[in-house]
Formats: C-alpha cells, sequence, structure tokens
C-alpha cells in the first residue's frame, strides 16, 4: 500500500511533535532558568501525552501494513502498540523525575529523555536495518548522557561512562552483522532478506553468523546474560528515574526491534537455531539474574538483576516461536513496565527520604507509611508472578507458550527461576513489614503529581492481572502487525 | 437469575480485605466488626449452601459462569458438588474461629485480619472453581498472606525461617503443578480450562503417566505428601494461631482438594498408573508422621506432625479409587480440619498463658483452664479414630478402601492409631494434667468468651459428625460417585 506524502507526515506525527517538544523545553528553559519546580517535568509529560493523542488520532495502523518514506519505515499494529507503550513509560518517568532535585530543573535532561523515545518510537518501525542502526543510536546515545547526569557525583559519572563504553562496543559488533547481513543479501530492507532467505538466494549460514552478532547486540540493549555485565552498575548509579526508564522503556524498545527480526526470520527458514539460541539466552538471564540478585544489599542492584531475570522470562516467550509466544511477551513487557516504572519511583522517594538505597532502608516502613509499602508489595509480588498482579498472567503465558511449543522443559527452568525469584523479593516484603526502623517519624508524601503517577502504575497493575481481555488483545494485535 | 451466593462467598471477603487496608489504623473495633461480621456472614451463606444442596440431584449446583478471556478458554465459573461444599462449610466454619480466636490481636489489627480476609477468598475460591485457571488463580493468591502473616505475627524465633520455608516450598509446588496445567491444556486441544470440559477429554495414556506427578504432587505439596511435607511442621509452628488454624485446617485441604481436582479427575489413568506410588508415599506419611509426633517436646509441633499423618489418610483414600476411600478422605478432610483447627486453638490458647510451648514446662493446665482441656481430649479422640467421633467414620472407610486395594497399606497404616493414641495420651498428661509448675503459674486464667465459643462449637460439631455421619456422607458419596464414574469411564 502507497501512502502520500501527507499521509506519511501523518503516520509520523507523534515523532514530530517530540520534536517540536524539544524546542519547547530549550525556549522555556531560557525564560525560566530559576524556580522552575515541576513545570519541566510537566510539560514533557504533557508533551507525551500529546504526542499519544495525536498517534490515536492520525497515525493509526491500517489494516493493511504500510511502507512509508521510501520504505525505512513501517507503520503496523506493532509500531502502534510499541509506540504507545514508549510513550507512556516516557511520560510517567518525566512525572516520576519531577520530584528528584538533582535532575527536576535540567532542561537537558528533558530532552534526552525526549530524544531517546523518539529514537525508540522509530525503532519499533524501522524496516531497514540502516534506519534501524540509525534508531537504535537515537535512542541510545541521550542514555548515556542521562545516565551519568549527575556530574558531581562519582557514582553516577561512572555509570554514564560504563554504559557508554559498553554501548558503544555492542552497538560496534551489532553494526558488523549488520554490514555482513548486507554483504550477503545484497540489500539493507528487512523484508527483502527474508524474501531471499526464503528463495535461497542468500546463504544461510552466512546469515546465521551475522544475526549471531546482531543477537549480541540486542541482549545488550535488554540486559540478558551474558552481556548483562553494565546493568547493575549502571542501574546503581543512575538516577532513580533514569533507571526505571532504562530498565523498561529502553528494555522493551530492544525487544520490539528483536521480535521484528526475529519474526521475519523465523519466518524465512526453520527457527530451530534461533529457538535453541534464544533459549540458550533465556537461561542464562533466569539463572545469572536471579541467583546473583539474591545477596544483593543495594534495592537498585537487586533490581537491576531481578530485570536482568525478567529480560529472560520474556525470551522464553520469544523462544516458543509462536504467535502465543510473541504476544506473550508482549503482555509481559506490558506488565512489567507499569511495574517497575512503579518499583523505581518508589526506591527513588524511599532513597531521598532517607537518604540510603540499601534495602535496609526499607525496614519498618509498613510502619512510617502503610499505603507505600503496599505499594511495594504490589510491585514486588507482581514481578515474583503472584495473582491478582499482572506479573502472574504475564508469568503463566510465558511459560504456556513454552509448553505449547514443546518446550517444557523450559518452562520448567521457568518455574524453578521463579520460585528463587520469589524469595528475594520476599525478604524485601520482611524487611518493610518485620524489621524495626532505624526512625519512627512517619514518611508524608507531598507530591501529589508523583503519587497519582505511582497510583496510576499501580491500578494498571491490578487491572493487567484481572481484566485480562483488553490487554491480551492488544498484545495479540501487536504481534500479528509485525 | 438466581443470587450469586458462591461469587459473594469469594468476593466479599477480598472486598472486606482491600476496605480494612484502606481504614486508618486506629479504628481497631470497627476493624474487628468488619472482619467478625464478614466471617458471620461467609460461614452463614457456607450453611445455607450445604443445606441448600440438592443431593438427590448431586452434580454440580449454584454454578456461575462469565466469560474472562475467551480467546484463551478462561472463564469465571463456579459451582460446588457434594466432595467439594462439605470443604466450604469447613472453610466457613474455621475462617470463623479463627478471626475469634484472634480478637485480641495487638500488632497492627488492621492488616492482620485484612490479610486472613485474603486467605479466606482464596480459599473459598479454590474449593468452587470450575476453571482450572481460576483455581490455580485463588491457589496463588494465598501465597503473600500466608508469608506475612507468619513473619509479622509469627513466633519470635522461627517465623523467618518457617514462613520463607513454607511459601517457597508451596510455591514450588503450585508452578510445577502449573506446568502440567498447562501441557494438559494445550494437549487436549480443547482450548479451554473449563474442568468439566478437560473432565472428559480422554487424554492419551502416555500424557496422563507424564504430567500426573507434576499436578498431583505439585498441589500436594500443599496437602503435606511425603517428602515435601517438612514446610508444615515448621509452618504451622512458625505461624500465629489463627494462621495455623487455616493453614493446617483449611489450606492443607485446598493442597488435597486441587490435586484431587486438576490431578485425579482430569487424568484417571494417570493416578492408577501411579497409585501405587502415592500409597507408598501416604503409608510413610501416616506412620512417620506419627512417630515423629511422639519424639517432639513442643506442644505445637506435635499437632503439626499430627496433620502430616493424618493427612497421609487422605492421600491413601485418593490412591485407593473406591467408593470407601474417596468417601472416607472427603469426610476425613472435614473432620481433619476441624480437630486441628480446634487443637491449634486450644494450643494458641495455652501459649498465651505460658508462654511456653516446651511440654515440660507446662503441667496441670486443667485446673485453670478446664474447657480448653475438654476440647483437646475431644480433639484428641478424633485424632485417635474413637467411635462416637467423627475421626472414626472417616478413617474407617479409609482402611476399608486401602484393604481392597492393597492389604499391607491398611496393615501398616493402621499402627498410627496405636501411636497417635500414645502421642495424645501423652500430651494430654502432660500438658493438662499433674503439677502446675511454679514458673507459668502466675500468667494463667481461664479462656475468653470467644474462645469458649470456639472450643465448644468444634467440639459439639465434631461429635454431631461421629453420631450423625448422615449428615455428611451422603453428600460426599454423590461427589464420589461422579469422581468413580470418570476413573470407570476412562
Amino acid at each position: 500500500m502507497t501512502l502520500s506524502v501527507s499521509q506519511m507526515t501523518l503516520a509520523i506525527l507523534p515523532e514530530i511533535l517530540l520534536v517540536v517538544l524539544v524546542g519547547v523545553l530549550i525556549v522555556i528553559s531560557l525564560i525560566k532558568r530559576e524556580k522552575c519546580n515541576q513545570l519541566l517535568g510537566c510539560i514533557t509529560a504533557g508533551g507525551f501525552i500529546l504526542a499519544i493523542v495525536s498517534a490515536f488520532l492520525f497515525a493509526m495502523p491500517k489494516a493493511e501494513p504500510a511502507l512509508i518514506w521510501g520504505d525505512m519505515l513501517r507503520l503496523d499494529s506493532a509500531t502502534f502498540v510499541f509506540r504507545m507503550i514508549f510513550l507512556f513509560g516516557a511520560a510517567l518517568t518525566a512525572i516520576f523525575s519531577c520530584t528528584e532535585d538533582s535532575i527536576r530543573c535540567r532542561p537537558e535532561f528533558y530532552m534526552m529523555l525526549v530524544f531517546s523515545t523518539l529514537g525508540m518510537s522509530l525503532m519499533a518501525s524501522s524496516s531497514d536495518i540502516i534506519m534501524l542502526f540509525l534508531a537504535i543510536e537515537t535512542a541510545s546515545i541521550p542514555l548515556y548522557v542521562m545516565a551519568g547526569i549527575k556530574i558531581k557525583e562519582e557514582k553516577s559519572v561512572e555509570a554514564g561512562l560504563k554504559y557508554f563504553l559498553f554501548g558503544g562496543m555492542s552497538s560496534a559488533i551489532m553494526v558488523y552483522g549488520f554490514s555482513l547481513i548486507y554483504g550477503f543479501s545484497g540489500t539493507t530492507h528487512l523484508y527483502d532478506i527474508a524474501q531471499g532467505v526464503i528463495a535461497h538466494q542468500v546463504p544461510i549460514a552466512g546469515v546465521v553468523v551475522a544475526i549471531v552478532l546482531v543477537l549480541a547486540g540486542f541482549a545488550f540493549k535488554i540486559s540478558a546474560a551474558p552481556f548483562h555485565f553494565w546493568a547493575p552498575d549502571v542501574y546503581e548509579g543512575s538516577p532513580t528515574s533514569v533507571t526505571g526508564f532504562l530498565s523498561t522503556v529502553s528494555k522493551a524498545a530492544g525487544f520490539a526491534a528483536l521480535i521484528r527480526i526475529l519474526m521475519i526470520l523465523f519466518e524465512a527458514n526453520d527457527g530451530a537455531v534461533w529457538q535453541a539460541l534464544i533459549a540458550s539466552l533465556a537461561v542464562a538471564s533466569m539463572l545469572i539474574g536471579n541467583l546473583i540478585a539474591i545477596p544483593q544489599k543495594n534495592i537498585k542492584r537487586m533490581l537491576a538483576y531481578s530485570s536482568i531475570a525478567q529480560a529472560g522470562y520474556i525470551l522464553v516467550g520469544l523462544a516458543s516461536h509462536s504467535n502465543l509466544g510473541f504476544s506473550s511477551a508482549i503482555y509481559y513487557l506490558m506488565a512489567y513496565m507499569v511495574t517497575n516504572l512503579a518499583l523505581f519511583a518508589i526506591v527513588g522517594w524511599v532513597g531521598r527520604k532517607t537518604g540510603s538505597e540499601d534495602i535496609s532502608a526499607f525496614a519498618g516502613l509498613s510502619k512510617r507509611s502503610p499505603g507505600l509499602a503496599l505499594a511495594m508489595l504490589i510491585g514486588l509480588l507482581s514481578l515474583g508472578g503472584i495473582p491478582p498482579f499482572g506479573g502472574f498472567f504475564a508469568k503463566l503465558l510465558v511459560f504456556g507458550a513454552a509448553v505449547e511449543s514443546g518446550w517444557a522443559w523450559l518452562a520448567i527452568v521457568g518455574v524453578i527461576n521463579s520460585v528463587i525469584g520469589l524469595y528475594y523479593y520476599l525478604r524485601v516484603l520482611k524487611v518493610m513489614y518485620v524489621d524495626e526502623p532505624v526512625e519512627n517519624t512517619p514518611l508524608k508524601i507531598k507530591e501529589p503529581l508523583w503519587l497519582v503517577g505511582l497510583i496510576l502504575c499501580l491500578v494498571l497493575v491490578v487491572v493487567m492481572g484481572v481484566v485480562l481481555t483488553p490487554w491480551f488483545g492488544i498484545s495479540n494485535w501487536a504481534t500479528v502487525g509485525f | 437469575m438466581t443470587f450469586p451466593f458462591l461469587s459473594v462467598l469469594i468476593l466479599l471477603p477480598l472486598l472486606a480485605g482491600v476496605i480494612l487496608l484502606l481504614l486508618p489504623a486506629g479504628k481497631r473495633g470497627l476493624i474487628r466488626g468488619i472482619a467478625l461480621g464478614v466471617s458471620l456472614i461467609t460461614f452463614a451463606i457456607s450453611v445455607y449452601l450445604f443445606a441448600a444442596y440438592d443431593k438427590v440431584a448431586a452434580g454440580y449446583q449454584f454454578v456461575e459462569q462469565m466469560q474472562w478471556l475467551p480467546a484463551l478458554g478462561i472463564s469465571y465459573h463456579l459451582g460446588v458438588d457434594g466432595f467439594s461444599l462439605p470443604l466450604e462449610l469447613l472453610a466457613g466454619i474455621v475462617v470463623l474461629c479463627g478471626v475469634m480466636v484472634s480478637w485480641k490481636v495487638e500488632d497492627r489489627p488492621r492488616e492482620f485480619f485484612a490479610f486472613i480476609m485474603f486467605l479466606a477468598s482464596s480459599v473459598f475460591g479454590v474449593f468452587a472453581s470450575l476453571d482450572l485457571f481460576l483455581l490455580f488463580f485463588f491457589f496463588e493468591l494465598a501465597v503473600f498472606p500466608k508469608y506475612l502473616m507468619i513473619v509479622m505475627w509469627g513466633s519470635p524465633k522461627t517465623k523467618e525461617y518457617g514462613g520463607m520455608k513454607l511459601t517457597l516450598y508451596l510455591f514450588f509446588g503450585s508452578v510445577v503443578a502449573l506446568v502440567g496445567v498447562l501441557a494438559i491444556y494445550f494437549t487436549s486441544g480443547l482450548l479451554t480450562f473449563n474442568l468439566l470440559e478437560l473432565e472428559q477429554a480422554g487424554f492419551g495414556l502416555a500424557v496422563q503417566k507424564l504430567w500426573f506427578p507434576f499436578i498431583f504432587i505439585g498441589f500436594g505439596v500443599l496437602g503435606g505428601l511425603f517428602p515435601f511435607h517438612s514446610w508444615a511442621p515448621d509452618g504451622h509452628v512458625a505461624a500465629p494461631t489463627a494462621v495455623s488454624m487455616l493453614l493446617a485446617g483449611v489450606e492443607m485441604k485446598v493442597g488435597a482438594f486441587a490435586a484431587l481436582r486438576a490431578g485425579l479427575m482430569l487424568l484417571p489413568d494417570g493416578m492408577q498408573f501411579w497409585a501405587p506410588l502415592v500409597l507408598i508415599l501416604a503409608t510413610i506419611n501416616v506412620v512417620y508422621g506419627a512417630f515423629i509426633a511422639m519424639i517432639q517436646t513442643d506442644f505445637k509441633y506435635v499437632i503439626g506432625f499430627s496433620s502430616v499423618s493424618h493427612m497421609g489418610l487422605v492421600f491413601i483414600g485418593f490412591a485407593t479409587l473406591t467408593p470407601e476411600g474417596l468417601t472416607g478422605a472427603g469426610l476425613q478432610m472435614f473432620s481433619h480440619g476441624i480437630m486441628t483447627a480446634l487443637f491449634f486453638a486450644v494450643v494458641g490458647m495455652v501459649y498465651d498463658r505460658a508462654h511456653t510451648r516446651n511440654m515440660a514446662e507446662l503441667g496441670g493446665l486443667a485446673k485453670h483452664m478446664p474447657l480448653a482441656m475438654m476440647g483437646f481430649v475431644v480433639g484428641g479422640l478424633v485424632s485417635m479414630g474413637m467411635p462416637g467421633f467423627s475421626g472414626f467414620v472417616a478413617e474407617i472407610p479409609i482402611y476399608m478402601g486401602a484393604w481392597k486395594t492393597m492389604p499391607l497399606v491398611a496393615i501398616i497404616s493402621v499402627i498410627s492409631i496405636v501411636v497417635t493414641a500414645a502421642y495424645i495420651l501423652l500430651v494430654v498428661r502432660r500438658v493438662f494434667f499433674g503439677e502446675t509448675p511454679e514458673p507459668i503459674r502466675a500468667g494463667l486464667s481461664d479462656i475468653s468468651v470467644m474462645d469458649k465459643i470456639v472450643v465448644v462449637g468444634l467440639s459439639l460439631l465434631m461429635i454431631f459428625i461421629g453420631l450423625i455421619p448422615s449428615l455428611l456422607v451422603p453428600m460426599i458419596q454423590g461427589g464420589v460417585s461422579h469422581i468413580l464414574s470418570l476413573v470407570g469411564g476412562a
């Protein structure tokens, strides 16, 4: 289906709005240098919401997927769903970062957030490997800056630098893989490459080598073992709202692009090789993530390892090589995103109030702030896969997909891992509910906007675990669009 | 459209739990009032359902069905049969008693009663689920209330160990069962979690043999099946009184019931194939549990291990696949649930006053709390299977069934009766008779009115069932004949 230039412009209207938003942020930051308070965050969040609305109004995918802008982008339901996920997650990140003193008056922070989201949105829609690579870099480079934005803190700078070095390295590997793909197939268009493979015009052995390299790059983005080494240090050092963004939206973006590549390849040739490869990544991530999370004392590091493990569960869905598998992965990503955003919001808040990011800082939280302890409980149990929270159904779906494809052993490895996972999530609950607090002063939440964002996340966590049909429908819809 | 009794039974406690958590912590009277009110309502509903169930028609009654996720064949599907309804009644009774004996909880009563409500919702839900997904959903819903209640209000020394051990054991069992559940869901090709349809799916023998152990033993972990029973004594002992009552009285039945519903009833050929193994494991439960109970010095551990022993009889009843055995198992679940709830209630009353559970430091309590002693003795007689008490009518059919299938099992497990008599009498003598040691004398007082109601009510119930077993037997037989029709038909 070919679209006119105006239609194509409308199709990328959300992205255009994001560029405009950056302009607005620059102007405002020039006018109001002092006393910015929550202004910048609110404007950014508002801009994201506007982009969501515009996507609903003007950039809904047609029944038939359309290639636009010289076949560089593809407007389909997957693009749309992932775009919504990124924009929503970014809006929440902007809201949560309003309360962080070190970044809330830094217009450059919000600009980087917007640029990164723009890149992610393009990652989900790229149908050409050059476009894909550019989108990945557009998404990544601002993230390096965001991780290191607290320039006066050694840890933050370390996080930024470390993330940059690891990220640069993995990008190099990925782009080498892309170049091999181009060399073997003579085209940069993903869907043409798939056609070439089907028609046996492209040597499959070459593609396998290339894809292994590309996969390494993506494994870095989604922090899957054994490419996870950056995650704990970067998560720990970055400002907490950036950590939340890294562990959810950025990971979802990696998955969006990865799913597209895998879907195309799975269709193009017998999937067994890829399945084995993805499954081994999944097993490694689940085991390493969960086991190393146990001895962690810093809550952000613990959640970093937990997020490595969560990437493993999502990979179980991908390894299943079925529609159910891919939709389960998307369901998982959605439930995981709201859960982890809520958790990092609380971790950041408690960290600021108590001055510590250790798990022990949560001691007696149930007495100091029962509501917040309950919110934390919901988040942790959702990660652990306990009903009635979103993480429960998401886990059930990915394991179901594995069993359906005859990979019951992978599901068994997965469920054993969720038992290990539950152990350290429960330990945090124990600290909150049983341990005696260092101070007994009640903690009062004085940031209404932050609270609204948190409650929104928590409501979604519960809704995704109870009202299943719409979310499953969305995941399915996205899956058939790829 | 009839009144959705089962939905109210399940969702009311859930709602009450949420409301309780939203109340200000200071309003203790209101909090207790809501908890007691809701547990009275659920008790009344369970009694009503029990009375209104049409025993002649049998089958699943009070059925409610609503689409939940049609794409995967998940529905909100409730209903009770002759086997599950007595368990609903049991849950109604134990939840009410649990709330009553916890009346004096001082430490964060809001959270305490809210979590009890969540637990109640979970157990009511499992017994009434006619959808495998829903059953699993409710099964897992109990994970966090159990854990938090043990670590927050449990006995200081072992609560963290006992709570974590219990939670991880049970979670492990349930997720292993989940893999089995998913496997049979996809093999059936019916794309439905509806238990009534899956019952008729007629799985191939190889499928049944492969997945039966996953489901049966996975859920059986919560039933205390050997060798996965060791969470039970540790967990029961670590838990606060009300939670011990619910755990041993109802939750263990949830495990056995889920193993029956999803294991035995869906994969009857698998049950037949694996029956010898289950019989052996359950016999070990019965005998080993009883012997270990005998050498305990801690009052509560005795009861903890006696639960393991008695639950073994339930599994023997299942594995016999005879009408006698299954009926006995159904009765035993009910009888043991009431009995062990009473035991744990009395243990709690003793501990609250004496501040020790070490039997060497206890004695002569009959003088100070005569009614508690009476209750314990009645429970003990039930436990020994004395004629005239509910334990007798439950255990005799199980032994009869076992005799028909594997006489050796009956012979060996009968030993447990003697051992049980020994440890029960030993406990009664050490705790309730003899001289009261000086250190504990100061704290002793008679039990409160609430406690008395609980003790007397539960004791009378066990005597009633023992004298008039026809209150329960025809109903359970109706459920059993349905189960056996699945076994025979396959």
